[in-house]
């Protein structure tokens, strides 16, 4: 069905998707008028948060099958973040009246009661899947909040806890590959280790950038952005997407160059630490998408106080992946040595791939960076 | 209400009693258990909370951490209440504080699997009576910073000791208003460091069996720069001698020589006065220009000259007996001087504008007076050393003293703020 009307969409205007979508909504909206009457999503914006996830209305049905309540919206990012190779079900939710303000380069102005939802889950056999955990990030009327929820064995419900165990993954992949590692749920404050910039808590995801892509929404496919204008949760984008800024897909080489791919990847992973007021901050290595200029960004770049991974001495030395600590740390899974220092257990091989292969295409004058003292 | 009453003194008899047992069953808990309460108490901490750390040794295994503003951490001293991270699985440091007016006290964190107590970007800090420790002894595998405040203001750090740090051992960066006293620094590669901080006191503290003893810096890259206005006094600083074990990722700390006093580099405004400083084997104190071999300049704002720096009233003896020549400089230096090097070494490096615009043979404005008797030598290290000045005359000068930093925890003018000054 998705792929029939990709087909058939392709090509056409924006304006013409939206009008077949939204004559599929309003058809939806009226079989929708037949199914039995659910309970409307909870927000909550102080202590105490609910124990259950349950509470919150956010699903309909039995739990882990994540079907969204009446205006749980899906979404999607054109480049997440790496998580230990888990699939990740995103929601947002807004208070019926309210509206996120666009804003082009930054996540965008979400209003008080907002509500994004993350679940995390790994194949659990017959094309099941196990869900680990859910997270929340909740608009508090003093900011935004990070809850993490963990999903009971029977797949049933998932409960609040500030302190969560590990977990011992196990699966196998749809190529055979089996896997087992320790899979490390955040921490109430592991949640800001990560979100928080200059003491504020934020979302990462949600920036025009990362949202500007199709999405295959129950009724039809639709560009993220206009499906937002459209249901109301998004005031002030551009008239057409196109216009909006769009970052590459990491894993589609048509989406954007080689750098563009390796930039977006590096932005979603590490820039959320590494920027000016967040927990690296202090390093000076400034890995966002809008960096320019080859010293913050690591060329020739001594880490000093920071990085350590063997024998390597800068951070990113133009056409020598190898010799780049940038890579070698993406690379580790020993702690301290490994990047990101929290939410990964193990190698993310596609994405330390992509940027190697960056590193490598870049120009490196003359013999590359002037060697140390010895 | 008789029934209420019951009920309430009864549950508050079953509370007792579990936290009666939490206590005395805390050494044989698994480390999930003790992490846990430990990080929870962490996360629901409220202003003004004390979390004690009982006596014994607990073994964790991530880091913990710490963001609630005005929260004290408080054990039993620092060979009794020991948080262990011995065979660390995940995360970055022991203990990562992102607050305000935080105080810990009296505990000791050991065999971090990267930093040991690291604090970002808070204000009013006091750290005191806490000991960071890597307990193998020196070996590049250690973390490189025991104990690690960046970007805050107000910081004290006292009665502390540090051992086995791959960089350094009481460390601040990027810093403004700091006293740093009465510490132990030993078994590190650099005891203390003082990087790209203004304001900063540094007295009364040991320096002993490191690489180097203390260094007083500036480095390129980093968000904030112009440290200056650092005063080092009353401080042993002495047979600071152990083969640096840094890792050579770790940047310039990879190429200080065994036996460097300590050190004073592209800083302006630094008083060293009344330390005793002797027996480091390289040389007791050495005063530098940033080169840039120990890794490229790629920041406009930096300079890496060093000026104003006044060393007087110390005591400097039996420095530089046997160099270690990891440096090019040191080598070559070394093998002109028949092996042994002088107490006092300065480049003589002094920025050509500074040298155009001003008269005179100390642009510069090192001043060295009053230390009794001690060797010296202007290397002239701008030059390939063809002008080499080991007469102390030109340096014989004064600058004015500088300002006793005032920090909230120690009011101003009192005995302790100043060291006995």
């Amino acid at each position: 069905m998705v792929e029939t009307l990709n087909a058939a969409l392709k090509g056409r205007s924006f304006t013409g998707w939206l009008r077949r979508c939204a004559m599929l909504v309003a058809l939806a909206a009226f079989f929708g008028c037949v199914r039995p009457a659910q309970s409307p999503v909870q927000s909550f914006v102080a202590e105490p948060f609910p124990q259950k996830l349950s509470d919150w209305h956010l699903f309909s049905g039995r739990g882990d099958a994540l079907e969204p309540n009446q205006r749980v919206l899906p979404y999607d990012l054109n480049t997440p973040l790496f998580s230990d190779y888990a699939a990740k079900h995103r929601f947002v939710w807004m208070p019926p009246g309210t509206t996120a303000q666009y804003r082009p380069d930054q996540v965008f102005d979400f209003p008080v009661g907002t509500i994004l939802v993350k679940s995390f889950g790994f194949p659990a056999g017959g094309g099941k899947e196990r869900l680990i955990e859910t997270r929340l990030l909740v608009h508090g009327k003093d900011g935004w909040v990070g809850l993490a929820y963990v999903w009971n064995h029977k797949q049933t419900e998932a409960t609040l806890d500030l302190v969560p165990d590990p977990v011992a993954v196990r699966y196998t992949d749809a190529a055979g590959g089996q896997h087992a590692f320790t899979y490390y749920i955040p921490n109430a404050n592991e949640c800001k280790q990560c979100h928080e910039n200059s003491r504020v808590m934020l979302p990462i995801g949600p920036k025009a950038r990362n949202l500007n892509k199709d999405y295959a929404y129950a009724d039809c496919v639709a560009n993220q952005l206009a499906r937002w204008t459209q249901a109301g949760y998004l005031q002030g984008a551009p008239q057409s997407p196109q216009l909006a800024p769009r970052a590459a897909q990491w894993d589609a080489p048509q989406s954007g160059t080689l750098e563009d791919r390796a930039r977006a990847y590096l932005d979603n992973n590490c820039a959320h630490c590494h920027q000016p007021g967040a927990t690296a901050g202090y390093t000076g290595f400034d890995l966002r998408l809008t960096t320019q200029g080859p010293a913050a960004l690591g060329v020739c770049r001594s880490p000093n106080s920071a990085g350590r991974v063997g024998t390597l001495i800068y951070d990113l030395v133009p056409g020598k992946p190898e010799e780049s600590i940038l890579v070698a740390r993406m690379e580790s899974t020993r702690p301290k040595e490994m990047m990101p220092q929290i939410g990964r257990s193990v190698v993310h091989e596609e994405g330390v791939a992509l940027v190697r292969e960056w590193v490598r295409s870049l120009p490196s004058e003359g013999a590359g960076c002037a060697a140390g003292a010895h | 209400m008789k029934t209420r009453k019951t009920r309430t003194f009864l549950a508050g008899w079953i509370a007792l009693c579990g936290s009666v047992a939490l206590l005395a069953g805390c050494s044989q808990q698994s480390p999930e258990n003790f992490q846990k309460q430990l990080q929870e108490q962490l996360i629901k901490a409220k202003a003004g909370d004390v979390i004690e750390v009982p006596e014994g040794k607990f073994h964790l295994d991530r880091t913990l951490s710490l963001t609630a503003d005005k929260v004290t951490i408080r054990g039993k001293g620092m060979d009794k209440s020991i948080l262990s991270f011995a065979g660390q699985k995940e995360g970055g440091s022991g203990l990562l504080v992102k607050a305000n007016d935080f105080v810990i006290e009296d505990v000791a964190i050991e065999d971090t699997a990267g930093d040991g107590l690291t604090i970002q970007g808070g204000n009013n800090i006091t750290v005191r009576r806490v000991r960071v420790e890597w307990t193998r002894g020196p070996n590049p595998l250690n973390g490189p910073y025991a104990i690690y405040p960046a970007e805050c203001k107000n910081v004290l750090v006292e009665e502390s000791v540090a051992k086995g740090a791959s960089d350094a051992g009481i460390y601040i960066g990027q810093s403004d208003n700091v006293v740093m006293r009465r510490n132990r620094a030993e078994y590190n590669v650099d005891g203390y460091e003082v990087e790209n901080s203004q304001h900063v006191d540094v007295y009364d503290n040991i320096a002993t069996h490191n690489t180097g003893g203390l260094g007083v810096f500036n480095l390129p890259n980093l968000p904030k720069q112009g440290g200056k206005f650092v005063r080092v006094f009353h401080n042993q600083i002495y047979d600071n001698n152990t083969a640096n074990f840094a890792p050579q990722s770790l940047g310039a700390i990879y190429h200080l020589p065994a036996g460097t006093g300590m050190y004073v580099m592209a800083i302006n405004n630094v008083e060293v006065f009344n330390n005793k400083i002797h027996d480091n084997n390289t040389t007791n104190i050495y005063v530098i220009e940033y080169n840039p071999s120990l890794g490229e300049v790629k920041d406009a704002r930096y300079r890496p000259f060093t000026e104003q720096v006044y060393l007087h009233d110390n005591e400097i003896t039996g420095g530089g007996k046997s160099p270690d020549v990891r440096l090019d400089d040191v080598k070559a230096l070394s093998a002109a001087l028949g092996g042994p090097l002088p107490d006092v070494l300065y480049d003589g490096v002094i920025d050509p504008q500074i040298r155009a615009a001003k008269k005179g043979a100390n642009p510069a404005q090192i001043c060295i007076a009053n230390n009794g008797t001690f060797t010296f030598l202007n290397f002239d290290g701008g030059n390939g050393f063809k002008h080499p000045v080991s007469d102390l005359k030109t340096y014989q000068c004064s600058l004015p003293k500088l300002e006793a930093v005032v920090i909230p925890q120690l009011p101003a003018g009192s005995a302790a703020q100043t060291g006995g000054q």
